[in-house]
């Protein structure tokens, strides 16, 4: 329980405690190297990373194109892979000269045009284009196999342009919202703000807390007339605001430096971003409240706050994809709702029946979190 | 008697970590958890889609292509809506992936021989998945085309796909998955305690205990080397045999070739966790080091994404990740059978990094003497 | 002592049977009665894990009692704890500073936590910095400051808005005697304006200098009342033996195994024994002793304690009785220190040290935190490398021949510092390994040293478990296990219980008579008195060197004829200030 304090105690009295509070924290943020290494520098490598480094986009695949028969036609075919702009192609004869290649994973996969590849398609015998991919990752599988039939959707399509094929059936038209290009930057770089903040946020704060139960200073806090209730809150507003300055300057890098576009209100990322700090931040208390430890703080703020936010938010995996059980701990994860409005707010604009359902949630698991903390930082050690 | 100091160096190691039963839980039971966990949520497969159809058709072709999306595997709720705007939004707060907006004429231009146009709308946010699930509403399109009458005659014509995926026919992402993890839990782990075991003795002051004695800064490093790596070849065991036995992972190479390799993959992780263990005056500054070097070297680790696709000024970088070799590895062994010639190529950098890093560590114990 | 007729003054504090228990461990504190008055020093005494900090938290509120009340300031803490908290001061054992705020920032934060109103800052603050002697530090940060200055920020930051009651644990820790001096001559000056002060602290010593005092042991309250009540038990009981000549350990170590004889310490070339109510004092058996001179000497605090204990552990040592002898090899110097100087940058931490220490001789180095003489040690047990001069220690050269000389000392660090994961078996057999014993003489070694510090109940046990005397058994234990020729000893028993304080001497002084060569360092006056040489190591120079009866000489002057070991050392620095 937060201790009611008296009330003979003048206002004056309990603002003044909380100003000097946040005022010391400042001035230990300002002075510890880890902090600003957390704040600041991790959240650049971090953005730099997923800006330039870590790229879902299949550009340039190296695969091998075997042209069994060159005829012309086969040599048109095989021109449209090469103009792809999803391959690095290497021609070969024969599919065996790729072989050790594929399995040396020096090519993701091979395109075999079958030496009957001409005639059957002068006969009507449905020709046939073998495209052989390395499935040991299944996702870079995928894109090569898809990139391939669009290579050969790309040429039936130039050939019945120009008379010499039948336009198919049903034409599929397809078109990206939001995100026309299919940047991956462009989802990746809202998603890491989120992990930015759950750094600062969890832990961060929670070995900070931490730390004061090391170093004694929390003992002498407690033995002063201040209240849990200022002591927490005094922790809480200078990480919230620092988790704030981090975002903010995550998101100038994300616009200025990767053109990452922003369509939503600033109003709007404030607002989600202040809800989301509030069970980072309450997370990071309640573990630094129970452990009472630097090192056991640190683990478990990884585990249970920038693992869960990196793998369990549906920033890198889909959670639909999930199966049920861990489909069911994504829903505690606050991350999870911050991600999918952070990338609205940038590529889709302001969604707000959207972001009220997520602030909503993140409030309600940031106050059992605040419950849980405030229960176990009474004034007592024991 | 060097041996007999070794000796004692090792054995205190490990019960140092496994005495405590606190210590045991945390070696064992995160791991185990990771595993199974990661195994199963990271995956970049996409299922249980959610679509939206605004069909504006009132022939069976319509109905015909709406059946076939919703007898895919991939799909799973189809919703149905009536104008534009409520397409919008259905999309825009994310309650479904994708659209499909099929014309009014579509069922008459099919049977009329004509080609027919449908369109998808998919929600770019999530770009990754929107790809997938386009490729996939793709093939389905196709596969309707080729039984309209159009398509029946065009057949001869219209090129088959015959595609095939060696190492992993059916694309099982746990197949991916969980040689991925062998590696990288190991690093995790592995860098953890290393980084810690220095940076705690310092604290707790017994590192100068471990000066004072008769033992040579090389036994010492040795003896700080060999503990983690026989941790690490216990995870990566039991590892490989969850692999085999719980994610029924084909292991078509040789098992002696992955060991072989781990051991200098340990040692390249043991001397990194070591040389930022000898950098750092506090288990604070360890924890920070280790994790300062943890995320970039999973992330630039061919681990999520292909090392080509990142920019070319940028791969270099990855030389000195011991995760990006023993990833090569672990995936070829598991899967291709790699050769020997290839792991012996993977493995040289691994022992390089070892020889660097450990060095490096032995040089920064002696100087801290200064 | 003054105030003791005065009845007058009400009881600030009042505890009435309490007890506290962390665990299944026995009580920390076990039916503790006990009153805390106004304008009195009331004195927490006892030696560590004795139970001092889990009673000053129970008066803070911060912890509350398992059974019976604590009432402070006419609050029971278990009802009333903010009212408790406005009106005390209390310094934990760290200060509880902020050591990356700057000596102001501490106090606004302060000021601010017990909100003393802004029109009375600038007086308070003034009136803080002088007392405290810190007005010239103000921008430092707390972290920078020395021990003995953060002892005073501690202080000042407790003292912002006077308090009614001042609760000081360990404030005397990690402090250097003149620091420690200048503190009680604050918190004197503070009882006489009435307020209440419970010091807290493991120095026996300090007790003779309360007004009241409180003797817990082992979460008991042995004794409670003026200290002069206490001493009074062992009047006419204490002795000092003096003109003995050479052998006075072996000397102790028979007289220790006599019927009447309760305790004996070495001090400096005397001994002195406690004798069991009506007993005589020893007299001279032979010729041999016809100089020893025996006379009457004042009684004190620790020994009326040792004396309610039962008395001491006896003078044999089986540890040394089992130990090889290296009288017989050559009388060349064991330690040699010729003109050691370390440099971290443009900071000089020790200067130009030079010493010899011979075969047999305990030798000490004495002086503040922070003047370098742990520096000094270092660079002698081969922790750190000297920026120049040399060093050797049983004949090998400290830069060339580190490791081969490592095998022939014994290393026993400052705090704690075996492995507390491991069992007590595992730590030696551990370091029998490290030190290249094997098979049989491993076994046996080991076997030996379980038997002599009686181990064996405890065997499994992790190490960081074990009791804080047994802990120190085992550290010199582990430091002895090969049969060192040297023995490096870090301030070896502070905090210790003097039971165990004792013991542990006792084979120190046996192996000493075996021809092992001891360097010790220590703040600790007790642990000075046992070296036959000490260098008095200041601002990173040697000072003065020699017998810690020739540094009390030096310091005898009219006022004080007969000087402590403490009052040498005081004075031998403030003669060093002088000059320079």
């Amino acid at each position: 329980m937060i201790v009611a304090r008296p009330s003979r105690k003048s206002r004056g009295g309990g603002s003044r405690r909380f100003a000097a509070l946040v005022r010391k924290e400042i001035y230990q943020i300002i002075r510890d190297p880890s902090s600003i290494l957390i704040a600041f520098v991790l959240p650049m490598i971090l953005l730099f990373l997923f800006g330039y480094g870590v790229s879902l986009d299949t550009t340039r695949t190296r695969i091998g194109l075997v042209v069994e028969d060159e005829t012309p036609l086969t040599r048109d075919l095989a021109a449209s892979f090469e103009a792809s702009r999803y391959f690095a192609v290497i021609e070969g004869r024969h599919r065996r000269d790729f072989e050790d290649d594929l399995v040396l994973g020096r090519v993701r996969g091979l395109v075999v045009i079958p030496a009957s590849f001409a005639a059957d398609l002068a006969a009507g015998r449905e020709p046939t284009v073998q495209v052989l991919v390395d499935g040991t990752d299944p996702n870079t599988a995928n894109f090569v196999l898809n990139y391939a039939q669009g290579a050969i959707a790309n040429w039936e399509r130039q050939r019945s342009n120009e008379g010499l094929a039948n336009p198919p059936a049903i034409a599929a038209e397809q078109r990206f919202w939001f995100n026309a290009e299919l940047t991956s930057r462009n989802f990746l770089v809202p998603g890491s703000i989120a992990i930015v903040m759950t750094l600062v946020g969890t832990l961060l704060t929670s070995l900070v807390v931490a730390r004061e139960w090391e170093r004694g200073t929390m003992e002498a806090m407690m033995a002063t007339p201040v209240s849990a209730a200022e002591l927490l809150a005094g922790k809480l507003l200078p990480y919230f605001i620092l988790g704030l300055t981090s975002m903010t300057l995550c998101v100038l890098i994300a616009v200025f430096l990767f053109d990452v576009p922003f369509r939503g209100s600033v109003v709007a990322l404030y607002v989600l971003s202040a809800a989301f700090l509030m069970p980072a931040l309450g997370q990071g208390l309640l573990i630094s409240a129970v452990t009472k430890n630097q090192f056991l703080a640190s683990q478990l703020a990884l585990i249970s706050g920038f693992l869960p936010a990196f793998l369990l938010s549906g920033f890198l995996f889909e959670i639909n994809s999930m199966p049920t059980v861990i489909q069911w701990i994504t829903y505690v994860v606050p991350a999870r709702y911050l991600i999918p409005s952070l990338q609205t707010v940038f590529l889709a604009g302001d969604i707000w029946p959207m972001f009220a359902q997520a602030i909503t949630v993140m409030l309600l698991i940031g106050s059992i979190f605040f419950a849980l903390a405030a229960r176990n930082t009474r004034k007592r050690i024991s | 008697m060097w041996w007999a100091r070794l000796k004692a160096l090792i054995v205190k190691e490990l019960l140092a970590v496994l005495r405590d039963p606190k210590g045991r839980t945390i070696l064992i039971g995160p791991p185990i958890i990771q595993l199974l966990v990661f195994s199963y949520a990271a995956t970049l497969e996409v299922k249980n889609v959610d679509l939206i159809v605004l069909n504006r058709d009132a022939g069976h072709w319509s109905q015909e292509l709406v059946q076939e999306i919703g007898g895919s595997p991939t799909f799973r709720r189809i919703g149905f809506a009536m104008s534009p705007g409520e397409v919008r939004q259905a999309i825009d707060a994310q309650r479904v992936l994708a659209a499909l907006e099929i014309g009014p004429g579509f069922s008459r231009d099919i049977e009329a021989g004509r080609p027919a146009k449908v369109q998808v709308i998919l929600d770019g946010r999530r770009s990754n998945a929107s790809q997938i699930v386009s490729g996939y509403l793709g093939r389905i399109v196709a596969t309707l085309a080729a039984r309209t009458p159009a398509g029946e005659r065009a057949v001869s014509d219209a090129v088959r796909v015959e595609a095939r995926n060696w190492f992993n026919p059916n694309l099982t992402y746990q197949w991916f998955m969980v040689p991925n993890l062998v590696a990288s839990i190991a690093l995790l782990i592995g860098l953890i305690v290393t980084a810690l075991s220095v940076a705690r003795e310092r604290e707790l002051g017994t590192f100068d205990q471990l000066i004072v004695s008769p033992l040579r800064t090389h036994e010492i490093l040795l003896g700080k080397l060999i503990p983690p790596m026989m941790i690490g070849l216990f995870h990566i065991t039991i590892y490989i045999l969850a692999a085999v036995f719980v994610f029924g992972v084909p292991l078509r190479g040789s098992l002696f070739l992955l060991y072989g390799s781990a051991v200098f993959y340990l040692a390249a992780v043991v001397g990194i966790g070591l040389f930022i263990s000898a950098l750092s005056m506090t288990q604070q500054q360890a924890i920070l080091g280790a994790f300062l070097f943890m995320v970039p070297a999973m992330l630039l680790s061919g681990f999520a994404t292909p090392i080509e696709n990142m920019p070319g000024w940028l791969q270099p970088v990855t030389f000195i990740n011991p995760l990006r070799y023993f990833l090569v590895i672990v995936k070829g062994v598991f899967l291709k059978d790699l050769p020997l010639a290839e792991v012996a190529r993977q493995t040289a950098p691994l022992l390089l990094i070892a020889l660097v890093t450990l060095s490096a560590a032995a040089w920064l114990f002696r100087r801290r003497l200064e | 002592m003054t105030r003791r007729d005065e009845p007058s003054s009400a009881p600030f504090a009042r505890l009435t049977a309490v007890t506290k228990r962390f665990g299944r461990t026995p009580p920390a504190l076990d039916g503790i009665d006990a009153t805390m008055r106004g304008a009195e020093i009331t004195g927490l005494v006892g030696p560590d894990g004795a139970g001092k900090t889990t009673l000053i938290r129970l008066m803070t509120g911060l912890m509350l009692p398992d059974e019976g009340n604590v009432e402070v300031l006419g609050h029971d803490t278990r009802q009333h704890p903010a009212e408790i908290q406005t009106a005390i001061g209390y310094m934990p054992q760290r200060f509880g500073l902020y050591e990356d705020l700057s000596v102001q920032e501490n106090l606004d934060l302060y000021a601010d936590l017990r909100g003393l109103p802004t029109p009375e800052r600038a007086r308070t603050f003034a009136e803080l910095l002088e007392f405290t002697d810190l007005g010239r530090f103000t921008t430092r940060l707390a972290g920078r400051l020395s021990g003995g200055m953060k002892q005073k920020l501690g202080l000042a930051c407790a003292l912002l808005r006077k308090p009614q009651l001042l609760l000081l644990d360990e404030p005397g820790v990690g402090v250097d005697p003149i620091s420690r001096r200048d503190l009680w001559r604050m918190v004197r000056k503070l009882t006489e304006e009435g307020i209440g002060v419970v010091w807290s602290t493991a120095y026996l010593e300090e007790a003779e200098a309360c007004d009241h005092v409180l003797l817990l042991n082992r979460g008991r309250l042995m004794f409670s009342g003026p200290p002069r009540e206490m001493t009074a038990r062992v009047e006419d009981r204490v002795y000092r033996l003096t003109g003995i000549d050479g052998r006075r350990r072996d000397r102790l170590a028979r007289l220790l195994g006599e019927e009447g004889v309760i305790d004996g310490v070495i001090q400096g070339e005397a001994i002195r024994l406690v004798m069991k109510p009506g007993v005589p004092p020893p007299r001279p058996v032979n010729d041999e002793e016809a100089s020893v001179r025996t006379t009457a000497a004042p009684p004190r605090f620790e020994d009326a304690f040792v004396d309610m204990l039962g008395g001491g552990p006896g003078g044999r040592s089986r540890l040394a009785e089992t130990q090889r002898s290296f009288i017989a090899e050559d009388d060349k110097p064991v330690i040699e220190a010729h003109g050691l100087t370390k440099r971290f940058g443009d900071f000089t931490a020790a200067a130009d040290i030079t010493f010899d220490i011979a075969r047999g001789e305990i030798f000490g180095l004495l002086g503040p935190n922070g003047a370098g003489k742990s520096t000094t040690f270092k660079m002698l047990c081969g922790l750190l490398k000297p920026t120049a001069g040399d060093g050797r220690v049983a004949g090998f050269d400290l830069r060339r021949d580190a490791p081969a000389a490592r095998n022939r000392l014994g290393y026993m660090a400052q705090k704690f510092s075996l492995y507390g994961d491991l069992s007590v078996g595992q730590n030696l057999n551990f370091f029998a390994g490290v030190y290249g014993l094997s098979g049989a003489r491993k076994r046996e070694r080991i076997d030996l040293m379980t038997e002599i510090f009686e181990f064996r109940p405890v065997a499994d046990m992790s190490a960081k478990d074990l009791p804080l005397g047994l802990k120190q058994r085992l550290a010199l234990a582990c430091a002895v296990l090969h049969e060192p020729e040297v023995l490096f000893l870090d301030e070896p028993t502070s905090g210790v219980d003097p039971i165990t304080r004792r013991e542990f001497w006792t084979h120190i002084n046996g192996l000493v008579e075996k021809g092992v060569t001891v360097l010790v360092t220590t703040h600790f006056m007790d642990e000075a008195e046992y070296c036959d040489r000490i260098s008095l190591i200041y601002r990173g120079r040697s000072i003065a060197l020699g017998s810690p009866d020739e540094m009390k000489t030096r310091a005898a002057s009219e006022n004080l004829p007969d000087p402590s070991m403490e009052d040498a050392f005081i004075a031998l620095v403030q003669a060093s200030e002088e000059a320079a």
